[in-house]
């Protein structure tokens, strides 16, 4: 069901976990019931110098939100933004048909955690809880 | 401990056995008549099934002619359904709101035609209480449904007090047992039942072959026609080596009740200790009206669907509550239906031991399971990181 590259980001995700320092944290999902999605970003000049992320879901949820944090570390704000969640399931190998949806969790919590850091300090302030 | 395959979805379904493999065999090669010729070819398969039917009976505690052989429990339960909507075209239906597909789904069709359906609560361990059974009653109620034991959470329904209800009230009863045929004992004069649903692969038996009690004098209208095969209530040529084959697992099963359900109980109650030691595990359903052998538990902060492939990547077959397969993520009608929230239905998994699982597979997939529920713990969005997972042992 899922390729060889969606297990091994299941089994040993990238960037996982919390960041105490992030500039700026962006969430994705319901919290009350589906899949959840926080993401943890580091933002230097303008670029995501680190990355982390935490995710409640399914293997391909798992799975998609580690692949994006490889795929956003280094990038430009500019470049990260134009990241779409095909861009994640065609990096992961492809994912189910009805397991697609799960990389829109993916992509909408680091454009989540853009629209915040560009919204200035204020927003950037605020913590997922 | 190395690598091991353990299977531990025995409520999706059993490995055949053996010994059923064997009395079936000879109906796929030699004996391929068909039970309505007149010739021997025929007549020899005639004998196989009526004394499948016999064996059956015993079973049950029922007449060999009020058991009924179908496609399996799905079949089972439509028939008995449809088969009385069809006879009455009106009334009311009562049931529980965590009925298995095959009865949900029929009810909530019925629904959209001149039945109205009643889908009783449960409470927290998934028990339907016969008083709002009792409650529900109209004059216009024509049947009962009630599942004997659950299929997610294990949970055995008082079939017994809703069955004496029932006959006081004059209301047919049935009851989709699909899930507890084979583990409990179940006599439909014991249960007081007009109906019963059974399937042959939930006990050691084969796949697509099930039978139905109709108590003697009940009327059902078939769902379909044809040849007349099963006193026309289930046309068609019969699966002689499938019929065969449950007749020979159930009988097996009911042998060895009592050594079955001691092996089981006791591995139940290994897996739930070591499961408890996790930390931050509910364990869901009846805490000992449960069928033995199930387990459906909820970790903390973790999804469920995320466990299933972990352990299925270690050689662990278990199943979940919650799929997210369909575009919108659907925790189990059961649990919600329990009053569990939906992030803890959501990571709720099930195990569901046989017969041939060994206390060394029950220690395996613990040494499995407790490193994975920890590592996606810790990459959770609902775990609360800024305290420490000691302090919230035993919430």
């Amino acid at each position: 069901m899922y390729s060889s590259k969606v297990i091994d980001h299941f089994n040993n995700p990238r960037n996982g976990g919390e960041m105490a320092d992030a500039d700026v944290v962006g969430e994705a999902g319901s919290f009350k019931c589906g899949d959840t999605m926080k993401i943890f970003l580091k933002i230097e000049q303008e670029r995501i110098v680190d990355v982390k992320f935490q995710t409640f879901g399914c293997a391909a949820a798992i799975a998609s939100s580690s692949m994006l944090t490889e795929m956003v570390k280094g990038k430009k704000i500019g470049q990260a933004r134009r990241i779409t969640n095909e861009q994640v399931a065609e990096e992961l190998g492809g994912l189910p048909p009805l397991k697609m949806h799960c990389s829109n969790l993916a992509a909408d919590a680091l454009q989540d955690a853009l629209d915040k850091y560009s919204d200035g300090p204020a927003r950037k302030q605020g913590r997922a809880k | 401990m190395g690598r091991r395959l353990v299977y531990m979805d025995h409520s999706a379904t059993t490995p055949l056995r053996e010994e059923v493999i064997k009395a079936m065999e000879p109906f796929f090669r030699e004996r391929y008549g068909n039970p309505s010729s007149l010739h021997s070819w025929g007549r020899e398969t005639r004998q196989a099934v009526e004394s499948a039917r016999r064996k059956v009976g015993l079973a049950l505690g029922s007449e060999p002619e009020e058991i009924y052989f179908t496609g399996g429990g799905t079949e089972s339960n439509n028939i008995v359904l449809q088969g009385i909507a069809r006879r009455r075209g009106k009334g009311h239906i009562i049931t529980s709101s965590i009925e298995h597909h095959a009865v949900l789904d029929v009810c909530r069709d019925l629904a959209t035609g001149g039945f109205q359906v009643t889908y009783l609560p449960v409470d927290r361990y998934g028990m339907v209480d016969p008083r709002e059974v009792e409650e529900a009653i109209t004059p216009g109620t024509v049947l009962i449904s009630i599942m004997m034991a659950n299929n997610e959470v294990g949970t055995i329904q008082p079939i017994k007090e809703i069955g004496n209800l029932a006959r006081l009230k004059n209301i047919l009863f049935h009851t989709d047992a699909v899930q507890a045929v084979g583990k409990l004992p179940v006599k439909v004069n014991d249960l007081g039942v007009d109906f019963l649903s059974l399937s042959a692969h939930k006990f050691n038996g084969p796949k697509g072959v099930g039978a139905l009690y109709v108590r003697k004098g009940v009327s059902l209208a078939p769902l379909c026609n044809g040849g007349g095969q099963e006193r026309k209530l289930r046309p068609g040529t019969e699966n002689v080596p499938g019929i065969v084959g449950l007749a020979e697992a159930l009988e097996l099963a009911m042998g060895e009740l009592s050594p079955r359900t001691a092996h089981l109980v006791a591995l139940q109650k290994r897996m739930e200790e070591g499961l408890l030691k996790i930390g931050g595990a509910t364990v869901n359903g009846h805490p000992q009206l449960r069928l033995p052998g199930h387990i459906n538990v909820s970790f903390n902060y973790v999804e469920g669907e995320s466990l299933l492939l972990g352990l299925d990547l270690q050689g662990v077959a278990a199943s979940s509550g919650s799929a997210c397969t369909s575009g919108s993520i659907d925790p189990s009608h059961v649990l919600l239906a329990m009053g569990l929230e939906p992030e803890v239905a959501r990571g709720s998994l099930r195990l569901t031991m046989g017969w041939e699982n060994t206390a060394e597979d029950v220690d395996y997939v613990l040494g499995v399971l407790s490193p994975l529920v920890k590592r996606l713990r810790k990459i959770s969005a609902h775990y609360p990181q800024s305290r420490s997972w000691e302090g919230l042992k035993g919430v």
